[in-house]
């Protein structure tokens, strides 16, 4: 142990504890930006710094080791002034316009300078105003408000072992941007959005589409429908003031018809239908001798990275689309027909935990008529945020409602699509059902639960005994892309999701999240999947029904029209 | 005679591209010495010589050494060859004129610390320093003192010669290590320090060429006689960049403790045109700006500690009164607007506005909060800086601050 003091108050820390973790435990603020939690220590903002007796310098409280006997002073007349100082000279080089700034009263600059009373910047601004990247149809990157914290290099780099950002330039004309060029759209850029919600400030943000969803809803021609993906029920709460990982599924829907939507639908239902062509793939795929292992098809950022990094093992994706595009094919089809509504005057928005589905519904592919996208906008959990409060609703207290009717019922194992496992648990739960005509005894994977990055697990299929993996990040989808290139794939199913901790962590989640409410989210879900009365994709009964009225068999015709694609090389 | 010349007693004598004459002239003599020693007992001998680094910061030797030594492994020796520091050549007079004498205080340090791979960093604009290293490196491979088996004594340690692109930054320990292993040179956070986790995290030496150049004499003579030369704080001789308004610009070797006065009128013979002194910068940009009246300062480590910095390069920049301290100040802080790797936000940021706070001085434009105001910021990019560029570039504006006050009352404007 070692014992030292923070502003005259006696701490014992175990060894190799910093300074601010020592801090923190005790209760003592000091305030960072570049840090993060979960990523690594870069120490180059410099607003951390703190006061040690003896010493001329001032240091970084993220970076220094407490020392036995170290006497340190965190808001000392010198520290305070060298942090407001740090501060102004960045306010004097960035665009500060923040009531017209998608990060108002969510930045960690602006709660910064109200925390250290900035009221006055003694340093003119040297702003030079350098153009927007905003030519791909989910990010939006402004540099004019970044200040160069380097998170976004990090987790681009290390979570997600891309590489997409880095600094460019020297000195005062440092730039991060994309590395060889300037725009995301010059390099391999998955959308995943994870720069976005580690970004303090208003410097990456997702495009933000509310408003042809405010013109859609105002249009009397257009019948407006929306769908909620499963993992927007544990974070919209959140995002609207809630503890993470409440459960808000039927406020959800109930804010949704008060902003106007005609019918409120649920991801659910996809992610179920998902669950029997998926399954359905891989039981064919198994027992004709098919291309093995079969990848999931689920994550956009995935697919993304896929197509652009391994374009060698894009056999290995199942044709499914998305539950996201599976419900859009649908609506603009089965449900048109069902309804005796002209598919051109149904307007689809999802709400998604994703900034990558933004890319995915603006795909060629995604388009049954070959003109109209099936899915016309895809608003984040945080745009939705933003509508609900433009139109005043007070969330927390707002009544719930049911989704609604067709595709209203919906199983367990659709709603843990959520969650980094899910998608093969909800398999697994209905394809050793099928293939082994018994009934599980235990409906619980938990081996495929959790947050490590790689995930095993053996289950016994028609006699023989299988294995399957699940990775989150794709720092851990290449390790398995790898060996599914080599050949050296021990698995027959493979799950991956590009953000950690599965969609719950989406790039269009509330910002601040980290591996802590990552795993309150992911509790939240799991807690959703117990408490539903069916938790079996093959035994949602509307799905039947389904195949009964309309899609007649899995991987039938119908099927293969509306519900499967084909992905394609973009290597770079 | 004030001059005493121990690194500068081969330059003109010898043939720097002969290996021969190198060794004619004591040349490798204390490598053979050396290998015949325990490695620590080497170390021993630089403790006892008291030598502090010739890199600027002064710091001594044998810690750097002893850390290295007790790490296992593969270990890393760097020779700091980058001379970014304005008014500084003495590290290229060196290389040009002597430069086996280089080398073989790296070997030594090698077989002292177990070390197999070094490194010679080279600044960019010296292409014949360049070039000259690589006939040396060559000539001693040839010849048994650096490669496989050297000596026969059954040791390996390779030098490759590398470049930076002509950043000043690279001259800065970590700055060096990434821009070795292929990176752009940018700082990193420490600790960890270079002797725990150098290049490709492994423990590496990083030492200046003048303090590389000094090790054979240590070696030879022993540490106690080298101990003898100087000042109890600062040990040996000193090679001194003298420039500016002197009569006798040039490189003198004089031991510690001699006179700044001395050097400049004795060696340097004075001002030209007989002009009197209106400021001296000691090491170079990122050292103090001094008066007049504080020449008879010795040269000695201790003393410079009082200025924060890097005086201990050994330049001397004579100043005349044709100058403003303000055509001074604006010349160093411009140079560390473009040297700032842009890494932290104090020394990115800073620079440019302390440029504009000068220019409003320069411009009559400045007032008394705007003297707070830089005076201030000064102080900031100092103390939070992540690097010693942040960490020294303010040197010249608060020493001017200090010894040149009234000449900022001048131009404010009540
Ligand atoms: C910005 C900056 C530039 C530097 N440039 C040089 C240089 O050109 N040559 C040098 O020997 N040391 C330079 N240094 C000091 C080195 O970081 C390091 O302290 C030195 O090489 C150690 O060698 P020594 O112990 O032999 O002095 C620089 C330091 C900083 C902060
Ligand atoms: S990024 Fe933050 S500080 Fe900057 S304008 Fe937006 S809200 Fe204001
Ligand atoms: S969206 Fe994802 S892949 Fe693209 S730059 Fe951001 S973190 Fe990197
Ligand atoms: S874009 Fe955002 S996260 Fe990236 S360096 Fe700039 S401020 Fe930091
Ligand atoms: S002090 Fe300057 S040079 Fe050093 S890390 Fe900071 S920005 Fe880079």
């Amino acid at each position: 142990m070692v014992n030292f003091k923070i502003n005259n108050i006696d701490i014992s820390v175990e060894e190799n504890t910093t300074i601010l973790q020592a801090a923190r435990k005790h209760h003592i603020d000091i305030p960072t930006l570049c840090n993060y939690p979960d990523l690594e220590i870069k120490s180059e903002c410099r607003v951390c710094v703190v006061e040690i007796n003896g010493e001329k310098k001032l240091f970084t409280s993220c970076s220094t080791i407490a020392k036995e006997g170290m006497i340190v002073n965190t808001n000392s007349p010198k520290v305070l002034n060298a942090r407001k100082t740090i501060l102004e000279l960045i306010l004097a080089n960035h665009d500060a316009v923040c009531a017209t700034c998608p990060k108002n009263l969510n930045c960690e600059l602006q709660t910064l300078a109200n925390k250290l009373g900035i009221d006055e910047n003694r340093f003119p601004t040297v702003l030079e105003v350098k153009p927007i990247d905003n030519k791909n149809p989910a990010l939006i990157r402004n540099i004019n408000r970044c200040i160069k914290c380097g998170r976004c290099i990090d987790v681009c780099k290390s979570i997600q072992s891309m590489n997409v950002l880095d600094v460019m330039g020297r000195g005062q004309n440092i730039e991060i941007t994309p590395a060889y060029g300037k725009f995301l759209t010059d390099e391999s850029c998955t959308y995943c959005g994870q720069c976005s919600s580690v970004c303090p400030v208003g410097a990456i943000i997702e495009k933000d589409d509310t408003d042809p969803v405010w013109e859609a809803l105002n249009n009397p021609n257009l019948h407006v429908i929306v769908q909620v993906a499963p993992a927007v029920r544990v974070s919209l709460g959140e995002e609207l003031g809630m503890e993470p990982g409440s459960i808000v599924t039927e406020k959800v829907v109930s804010a949704l018809k008060y902003l106007g939507f005609d019918a409120v639908y649920d991801t659910d239902f996809t992610a179920d239908l998902t669950i029997i062509e998926e399954g359905n793939e891989l039981i064919d795929r198994i027992t004709n001798g098919g291309v093995l292992p079969i990848m999931t098809s689920c994550c956009p950022g995935w697919i993304n990275y896929v197509e652009q990094k391994y374009p060698e093992i894009l056999d290995h994706i199942s044709s499914c689309k998305s539950p996201q595009q599976m419900f859009g094919a649908l609506a603009k089809s089965y449900y048109a027909e069902k309804m005796k509504l002209d598919p051109k005057n149904i307007f689809v928005v999802s709400i998604m935990p994703c900034t990558a589905k933004k890319y995915e519904a603006k795909r060629e592919e995604m388009r049954i008529d070959s003109v109209n996208p099936d899915v016309d906008v895809v608003l984040t959990t945080r745009e939705l945020g933003k509508m609900v409060r433009q139109m005043g609703i007070n969330f927390e207290s707002i009544e719930g409602s049911p989704f609604d009717k067709p595709f209203g019922i919906t199983t367990g194992a659709a709603a843990i699509f959520g969650a980094t496992g899910g998608v093969m648990e909800a398999a697994l739960r209905t394809v050793y059902e099928v293939v082994n005509k018994e009934e599980l005894k235990d409906i619980n994977f938990t081996m495929v639960r959790g947050t490590d990055g790689i995930k095993e697990a053996e289950v016994e299929l028609g006699g023989q005994k299988v294995k399957v993996a699940v990775a989150h990040t794709l720092a851990n989808a290449k390790i398995l892309s790898d060996q599914v290139k080599n050949g050296t794939s021990p698995y027959v199913f493979i799950e991956i999701m590009a953000c950690p901790g599965g969609c719950i962590g989406g790039g269009g989640q509330p910002y601040g999240t980290t591996a802590e409410i990552r795993q309150k989210r992911i509790d939240a879900i799991y807690k959703v999947d117990e408490n539903m009365t069916i938790r079996k994709s093959h035994e949602n009964p509307d799905i039947k029904a389904l195949y009964d009225d309309y899609l007649e068999k899995p991987l039938g015709h119908k099927s293969h029209q509306l519900l499967h694609t084909h992905y394609h090389s973009r290597k770079k | 005679m004030i001059q005493m010349k121990v690194i500068s007693k081969r330059f003109g004598q010898i043939n720097p591209l002969s290996i021969d004459s190198y060794i004619k002239a004591e040349g490798y003599e204390a490598l053979k010495k050396a290998v015949a020693m325990h490695p620590s007992k080497i170390i021993d001998e630089i403790e006892i010589s008291k030598i502090r680094g010739r890199g600027g910061a002064g710091f001594p030797a044998y810690i750097k050494l002893r850390a290295l030594s007790n790490e296992t492994g593969n270990k890393y020796i760097v020779c700091n060859a980058d001379e970014g520091e304005p008014g500084n050549f003495k590290d290229r007079m060196i290389m040009e004129n002597d430069p086996h004498a280089i080398l073989e205080g790296m070997v030594i340090m090698a077989y002292a610390t177990g070390s197999t791979q070094g490194y010679i960093y080279i600044r960019g604009e010296y292409q014949n320093a360049m070039n000259i290293f690589k006939k040396t490196i060559k000539a001693a491979e040839e010849c048994g003192y650096l490669g496989k088996n050297i000596l026969d004594k059954g040791f390996d340690f390779n030098v490759e010669v590398r470049s930076g692109a002509g950043s000043y930054v690279c001259g800065e320990e970590f700055s060096m290590i990434e821009s070795i292993e292929g990176k752009p040179g940018r700082s990193r956070t420490k600790p960890p320090f270079p002797t725990e986790k150098g290049i490709h995290n492994r423990p590496t030496l990083i030492n200046n060429v003048e303090t590389f150049a000094n090790f054979p004499h240590i070696v030879l003579n022993g540490g106690k006689k080298f101990a003898e030369i100087g000042t109890p704080s600062s040990t040996g001789t000193k090679l001194i960049s003298l420039s500016g308004n002197v009569k006798n610009k040039g490189l003198y070797e004089v031991p510690f403790g001699t006179s700044i006065r001395d050097v400049i009128f004795k060696l340097g013979k004075g001002l030209e045109n007989n002009r009197s002194i209106k400021m001296v910068q000691l090491g170079g940009a990122s050292g103090p700006i001094i008066p007049e009246y504080m020449l008879d300062m010795s040269i000695d480590f201790d003393r410079f500690e009082n200025f924060d910095s890097k005086t201990g390069t050994g330049a001397i920049i004579v100043i005349d009164d044709r100058f403003d301290i303000f055509d001074i100040l604006l010349i160093n802080m411009k140079f560390f607007v473009h040297q700032s790797c842009g890494k932290c936000t104090p020394c990115r940021e800073g620079h440019v506005q302390i440029v504009n706070l000068l220019n409003k001085f320069i411009s009559h434009r400045a007032t008394e909060k705007d003297l707070m105001s830089l005076e201030n910021l000064a102080y900031v990019i100092q103390q939070t800086s992540l690097c010693g560029l942040g960490q020294t570039s303010m040197t010249s504006i608060i020493s001017s601050l200090r010894y040149f006050r009234d000449d900022y009352f001048a131009k404010v404007r009540y």
